[in-house]
């Protein structure tokens, strides 16, 4: 049965066609946009609202171990925002680790179609795809963890590079992942073995496995581009939060040469000063050199007052912060592979250091001159929840808003940063780019984050409003695949999205390889680890290039 | 023994918490029963032994045999007309059955709670509110060079935990297996686990958390009192040397078990072993376990906290979770006389509840769903009699530290799963409910979207 659906008569923002609020019609046929459709389609008549593509979060945490670990911890945080069920839609509950149906449904009511759970071990694999089908309307996906796994880290000290790249690929397949993840790499090793300690400069050699994090981070870029992989390596740089850590991040952006790299929440490693004191801005130098390398990708991490969960692999980065905070904790390691670590958190308007790294998260969206590339994210839930992306938002576009709200942080953070000289505005259009097209592009999407023939029929429709905040949080209209999830702001349909994984190439006599160790330092059986295609359900294999 | 035999290697066995996946099974497919499970403990053999096809209907009401579609059409009437339809047990269900289950509750705005609430329950209370450094297993097997066991047994609960995982293995830094590790029980009494211990440490019954409080105090540096003996009946010299050994170790563990959770103190004890754990984290790597009962009362704890945010205990009558142990608990529901329908499924309350509870159970209409006959399918008003899991299903479960397994099928079972029954309830109390709303939209309007492409 073929399904149509015509919008007219809205302002269509479609940065990749360079379409910049024309009216225009958008065609959908079989949940996908067509050129045309018949006169007699049903229409949406969208005049005077804003059409874009669907959302699209390139970096969130939302399913799997780590994640329900933080969804336990935090009963006071669903107590205070239930999500009640309707007719057709699961109930749920809030606060910044929603459960999974109430996940699905508020990025919909955002205008978001797809996202991307940003760390899962590979061992839990099939727990993230089980959470990630209770999540539902939008597409998703996961990045596999992988910088700190022990037989990985092996093969590159013995210089098997070779067996190294098939081992990847075999992960990514095994997995169902979408990219590699690589979290403070070279740092799980002191921490669980060296009575939590940790690395702290990318050259540094672990006395164990006699690599450095430069030499991991430049195996995975090398095989990733080997490999023709979408989404080149996500990486957390060592040294999250610490100050003076900009030179890190500096570092390990020069690794990767010319080569695609990804830096995660790149505003928690943006910081100038000494270690162990206040942390000063660097934002104005890293973006400078993201604006002039157009291999590197990075989301911004921006913290956003009020509550949010501490929720990494960088499992001593969150006993750090426990030791700031003296509040619960969850530390859970994962054999060989990786470790996480969990701490409810807040970020206050009057303490200086948050006050500072809020600003210089706006530094690196106001000094970009490539908004492809530099892309909206709190790190959701670290820096804040999703929710707050419309305020985020308006904060971009609306320079009086954004002086108001600078006047009621710490002043003299305030006196320490740029931000308050920064007057640039966000355009609808750029706006559209990075939450968008940006996101799609740098994820290798073709058919998302864009409005052309061929795209999937992600598709948001705002009403145009003066308060950027409102507009973005309640779209009119939301379309995932052709169907019309949300009209006149009500929901009317449930909805399970697809899971987007990639599946690169591989010589299978690796598996073997990695049998081997396996069996001697794993604790379940090698035949029981991979996952089988029945977590798969609705999935999409998105092509290495 | 017929000539029609396969060998399913890799399989799980659901029998503990251990959940043990190097099963090597031996399948008599004629007669439909294991004959031999190679690497299964004494429980393990008995699980896979006694789990042949069952004998009985697979549906029955008021103990007459019925269609399956009947009894389901009975079963939804029932939970869907209820006022406070109450749903239990699934810790010996698949993870695809406990989705089913959670969906019905939420549903027809009932409760839906797991064993968890007569077990490890306190210890997700005393996580909530302090945390918890853990790990998987196989980080013990390949680091731990001190492993503490509180408040169990082991050796009779789950007799391969120090053999497959926590004491006689060999591991990366750990070449030399028990020989390497420093092994600690605490209990009241001594168990057939005591010979293992390096040290045994013999605490007075209901002293747990005094003994617990006075070890962080000693991590601490704080002075303690050497009248702690005459309470918990361990010496400040003990305790001293056992707090040495801890701060000194290269990776730390301490399991428990019920004899924390289901004595004086409850979460208190659980939060205070938890508690020791993290703090010792300030002089090396500590990390601390509950030694989880069932095969799959993990997953329990996971699927009901991912689609409602809390892990057991949760009432969606106001159209929503809630979460409040104690109020919405199973043994408090029964036995205060709230609950007037329940869904029981893969477990036999009515054998070891309280008997206000069993009593109130015989006087509201309940819907079991097991693979065998109990003293709760006994009482039940509608009986589905299911395939077992991990013998005749497939499906997912979580092993006691969070690490998820696919099953594996031995044999076929003509009888349905969990998940085909329990997906078919949900369909239909789906139905009934919205068709008591007016078949209607979100609020109560038209249903719109009829109108629309779909």
């Amino acid at each position: 049965m073929t399904s149509r659906l015509r919008i007219v008569n809205g302002k269509v923002h479609d940065p990749a066609n360079g379409i910049d609020g024309a009216v225009r019609d958008i065609c959908i046929e079989d949940g996908r946009i067509v050129e045309s459709v018949p006169e007699d389609t049903l229409h949406i008549d969208a005049a005077g609202m804003v059409v874009m593509p669907g959302g699209i979060d390139i970096h969130c945490h939302i399913a799997g171990p780590k994640v329900n670990l933080a969804r336990k911890l935090q009963p006071e945080d669903h107590r205070r925002d239930p999500h009640p069920g309707t007719a057709f839609t699961r109930s749920g509950t809030g606060g910044t680790v929603p459960s999974t149906f109430a996940t699905g449904y508020r990025y919909a009511t955002l205008g978001y179609t797809t996202a991307m759970e940003a760390a899962v071990t590979p061992i839990g694999a099939r727990h993230t795809l089980e959470e990630l089908h209770d999540t539902p309307v939008i597409d998703k996906g996961f990045y596999v963890l992988l910088g700190n796994n022990i037989f990985l880290h092996r093969l590159l000290k013995e210089g098997r590079y070779e067996e190294f790249r098939q081992a990847v690929a075999w992960w990514l397949n095994s997995t169902k992942a979408y990219t590699t993840k690589l979290v403070n790499p070279g740092g799980d090793e002191p921490w669980k073995g060296r009575r939590n300690a940790n690395v702290s400069d990318i050259n540094e050699k672990s006395d164990v496995f006699d690599i450095s994090p430069r030499q991991i981070i430049e195996a995975f870029v090398r095989t990733a581009a080997e490999l023709r992989l979408p989404h080149p390596p996500h990486i957390h740089c060592n040294n999250l939060g610490h100050s003076g850590n900009y030179r890190t991040t500096l570092e390990t952006m020069r690794t990767a040469g010319d080569q695609r790299l990804h830096i995660a929440h790149i505003q928690f490693h943006s910081y100038g000063g000494v270690p162990g004191k206040n942390p000063e801005s660097r934002a104005a130098e890293i973006a400078e050199y993201i604006n002039s390398h157009p291999n590197i990708t990075c989301d911004v991490g921006q913290v956003m007052f009020g509550k949010s969960t501490i929720m990494t692999a960088d499992a001593p980065l969150a006993y750090m912060l426990r030791g700031i905070s003296k509040n619960k904790w969850v530390n859970a390691d994962t054999e060989c592979e990786s470790g996480c670590g969990i701490v409810p958190f807040s970020y206050q308007e009057h303490v200086f250091v948050h006050a500072l790294q809020w600003a210089i998260g706006l530094e690196l969206f106001l000094l970009s001159e490539d908004p492809w590339r530099i892309i909206l994210s709190t790190d959701h839930p670290n820096g804040g929840s999703f929710m707050s992306y419309p305020k985020l938002i308006r904060l971009l576009m609306d320079r009086e808003f954004r002086r108001e709200e600078t006047g009621k942080v710490n002043r003299k953070a305030m006196n320490k940063c740029r931000l308050m000289d920064l007057d640039r505005e966000y355009t609808l259009n750029e706006i559209a780019i990075i939450t968008r097209a940006g996101p799609a592009r740098a994820l290798g999407l073709a058919h998302k984050g864009h409005l052309g023939p061929g795209a999937d029929a992600d598709i948001t429709i705002y009403e145009e409003q003066e308060d950027r905040e409102l507009m973005f949080s309640a779209p009119r209209y939301l379309i995932k695949s052709g169907k019309t999830i949300i009209r006149d702001h009500e929901f009317m349909h449930d909805h399970t999205g697809r899971l987007l994984h990639v599946a690169p190439a591989y010589d299978e006599a690796i598996a073997g390889t990695v049998r081997t160790f396996f069996e001697d330092y794993y604790s379940i059986e090698f035949e029981n680890y991979a996952v089988n295609d029945h977590y798969l359900h609705d999935h999409e294999i998105v092509p290495t290039s | 023994m017929s000539e029609n035999i396969q060998i399913v290697k890799n399989a799980t066995c659901t029998f503990c918490g251990c959940v043990c996946d190097d099963m090597e099974l031996t399948v008599d497919l004629d007669q439909k029963k294991i004959t031999k499970a190679k690497n299964a403990c004494v429980l393990g053999r008995a699980w896979f032994a006694e789990h042949g096809v069952s004998e009985g209907p697979a549906a029955a009401i008021d103990g007459r045999e019925v269609p399956i579609e009947e009894a389901v059409e009975e079963a939804a009437r029932v939970l869907a007309r209820a006022r406070f339809p109450i749903t239990y047990g699934l810790s010996d269900t698949t993870c695809e059955a406990q989705r089913q289950a959670v969906a019905i509750s939420d549903i027809i705005q009932g409760n839906v709670d797991t064993t968890t609430s007569v077990c490890h329950g306190p210890s997700g209370i005393a996580f909530q509110g302090v945390g918890e450094s853990t790990m998987t297993l196989g980080e013990v097997k390949n680091r731990a060079d001190f492993v503490m066991y509180w408040g169990g047994n082991p050796a009779e609960s789950h007799p391969r935990h120090f053999t497959r995982y926590a004491v006689t293995p060999k591991g990366m830094y750990i070449p030399n297996g028990k020989k390497d590790r420093t092994v600690v029980l605490v209990d009241v009494r001594k168990t057939p686990s005591t010979p293992v211990a390096d040290i045994f440490l013999l605490v007075k019954p209901g002293r747990d958390f005094e003994l617990l409080w006075a070890l962080r105090a000693l991590v601490k540096g704080r002075r303690i009192n050497p009248g702690i003996e005459a309470i918990t009946g361990v010496s400040l010299e003990t305790l001293t040397d056992l707090v040495e050994r801890m701060k000194n170790c290269r990776y730390g563990v301490l399991f428990f078990g019920m004899g924390l959770t289901m004595t004086r103190g409850r979460h208190f004890n659980s939060g205070a072993l938890l508690a020791l754990a993290t703090d010792l984290n300030e002089y090396t790597h500590f990390v601390a376990k509950p030694v989880r009962g069932h095969g799959n009362v993990t997953g329990a704890d996971n699927v009901v906290s991912w689609q409602t945010g809390f892990p057991f205990g949760v009432n969606f009558s106001r159209g929503y979770p809630r979460f409040n142990p104690g109020e919405f608990t199973t043994v408090d529901t029964l036995s205060r006389g709230e609950a007037d329908a329940a869904l029981i499924v893969a477990s036999d309350p009515a054998s070891n509840f309280p008997r206000a509870a069993t009593e109130h159970l015989r006087r509201i209409p309940v819907v079991t769903l097991d693979t065998k006959q109990t003293e709760t399918t006994n009482l039940s008003h509608v009986v589905f009699t299911t395939a077992t899991y991990g013998i005749n299903t497939a499906g997912t479960v979580y092993r006691m530290d969070d690490v998820p397994i696919t099953l594996r099928k031995a044999f076929d079972s003509p009888y349905p799963t969990d998940e085909e029954i329990l997906t078919a309830i949900r369909k239909r109390v789906h139905e009934l409910v919205l068709a008591r709303r007016g078949a209607t939209g979100a609020r109560g309007e038209a249903k719109v979207a009829q109108r629309q492409p779909v």
